[in-house]
């Protein structure tokens, strides 16, 4: 076993051998590195066919129609053209947009630029377990409502939405419906022909793909409109200008593919290691797994350790790669808005750690990890008055702190 | 965030030997001891730093340091710097004790200053719980 343990596949993933591979094919001279819009040779004709074979594959993984599938820089960048690009066309029907309050920056930044430009935005909370429920979607739809952008699965917690349930009410109500599908491929079945949502976003670099590469999905039945948002060749449809990264492509395409052959297998094998990993660590005092038991992707175990401030912890598991939901671990000395928004108190948010298990992770590297979590813990706990307290029967709400 | 050679030496020996390392507790109603507790949960650092003092010519020295810190690495690498630099003082002299000493002495980055400066205002409270029981 090699140390240190990566342990944070939902922050991003090493690229799959079989990925790289393809991908170094697509560079040099002797390889595919044509200018897939070069109408008037070999080498251009070569490069369009490898992005429109990735194209397939992206289209086959979430059961799509490949000419929906538009390339993007990342998630990112997908979450921005679906948000701002629809909201810009369809400006005249409506200044309304729904969204939550634990979605990715990528969405809540985008939204914030809106309302900058006049539209109003609603911000859903979830509920205890970090769920948007349809319901507070359907409630929260007006006549001006023309969005609604929702993440699949949380990237912190794990959870997963009903995107089916709450694309029916979107779509009775003729409202676009994006989803955020950045942490969902390779980790859930995504079949668009029976979903009704109309704009998703896809990152390659969560699902052992390249970094820098992503894709947006944009519904051709009915037809979803946008303004672009990067203006230039016209590159894909109009939609999103500039040359094809045909290596990155290329890389996504078989990451996306390797993703619909292998998922089943994956999934079992890393399910499996983490309700290991959580059978283990649940006995102990004050520990508390973050968001639903039930409704979740494999992978994800967010919890929160009591009265153990969490980037000290990280500092004690120096061994293993995490983050934590913690406000030291961030610029801001702001913990986690997401765990907030589940209505957890501030300490046990600055007490949270995210562990994320994928393809690589081996049960000899969860086993370790459990030991150094249980010892790591435990020693942090003799340091902390906080754990003194708890002990004495003092109840830490009551206490006048000397510093807010 | 990296963090700074003497921030992890000192945070691990911390963990590793804590009792070695001052961290612990006496009863606070003692005479002779002095507590003060800084800082606050929902900030992710609480620090409570206990001084035994004695008196000696016409101050009080002090001859034994115990804390527990709750926080981020530098925070519990903050208040073990400070108890190496409290032992054998006189209160006099612990309270020219400044952040800066200790932010400098590990190499603190600035987004870390405020562990020093809650470590500063410990001694500050200790003093004050020590001196108000003579």
């Amino acid at each position: 076993m090699q140390l240190p343990i990566y342990l944070d596949y939902a922050s991003t993933t090493p690229a799959d051998p079989r990925v790289v591979k393809k991908m170094q094919e697509c560079l040099s001279l002797d390889g595919n590195f044509g200018n897939p819009a070069s109408r008037s040779h070999a080498f251009g004709w070569k490069a369009e066919e490898a992005t429109e074979e990735a194209r397939q594959h992206v289209a086959d993984l979430v059961n799509c129609d490949p000419r929906e599938i538009v390339w993007t820089s990342g998630a990112t960048e997908s979450d921005n053209l679906a948000i701002k690009g629809a909201a810009r066309f369809y400006k005249t029907k409506g200044n309304h947009i729904v969204t939550s309050k634990i979605e990715h920056k990528a969405v809540l930044d985008s939204c914030r630029q809106l309302e900058r430009e006049g539209f109003d935005v609603t911000y859903l909370d979830p509920d205890s377990n970090g769920i948007i429920s349809p319901d507070l979607v359907k409630e929260s739809l007006t006549d001006k409502t023309i969005l609604v952008s929702l993440m699949h699965i949380n990237n912190e917690i794990g959870v997963v939405n009903d995107i089916k349930a709450i694309g029916e009410i979107t779509r009775e109500a003729g409202i676009i419906f994006h989803v955020d599908a950045a942490q969902s491929t390779g980790k859930l079945p995504i079949d668009l022909s029976e979903l009704q949502v109309d704009l998703m976003s896809f990152s390659a670099h969560k699902t052992y793909g390249p970094k820098g590469i992503g894709a947006m999905y944009a519904s051709r039945k009915p037809r979803v409109r946008l303004e672009a948002q990067i203006h230039g060749g016209g590159h894909e449809r109009g939609m999103r200008s500039g040359t094809l990264a045909t290596h990155q492509i290329v890389g996504m395409g078989e990451a996306f593919r390797i993703a619909k052959v292998d998922m089943d297998e994956d999934n079992k094998r890393i399910e499996n290691l983490r309700n290991k990993f959580w059978d283990a660590i649940k006995d102990m005092e004050e520990v508390y797994l973050n968001g639903d038991e039930i409704s979740r992707a494999p992978g994800f175990l967010n919890v929160s350790f009591n009265y153990v401030e969490g980037e000290s912890l990280i500092m004690a598991l120096k061994d293993i790669a995490v983050s934590s939901g913690s406000a030291c671990t961030s610029a801001s000395l702001e913990p986690s808005y997401v765990l907030r928004a589940l209505g957890l108190k501030d300490e046990l948010a600055h007490s949270s750690i995210r562990f994320a298990i994928g393809r690589f992770t081996t049960e000899e590297e969860v086993e370790y990890t459990i030991d150094l979590v249980r010892d790591s813990v435990e020693k942090l706990r003799t340091l902390s008055p906080l754990w003194d307290m708890y002990k004495d029967g003092v109840d830490l709400d009551t206490i006048e702190w000397a510093e807010g | 965030m990296a963090y700074s050679k003497k921030v992890v030496e000192k945070f691990e020996n911390t963990l590793n030997e804590p009792e070695k390392n001052s961290v612990g507790r006496w009863d606070p109603s003692d005479l002779d001891i002095g507590t003060g507790m800084v800082g606050a949960p929902a900030c992710g650092d609480v620090m409570r730093l206990q001084i035994k003092c004695k008196p000696e010519n016409n101050s009080h020295v002090i001859s034994d340091v115990k804390f527990k810190t709750y926080g981020c690495g530098s925070a519990i690498a903050s208040s073990s710097e400070l108890v190496d630099m409290l032992i054998g003082k006189t209160l006099e002299e612990a309270r020219e004790i400044k952040n800066k000493d200790i932010a400098n002495a590990l190499d603190l980055p600035p987004i870390k200053i405020h562990c020093s400066v809650l470590a500063e205002d410990s001694i500050h409270k200790a003093i004050e719980d020590y001196e108000s029981k003579l």
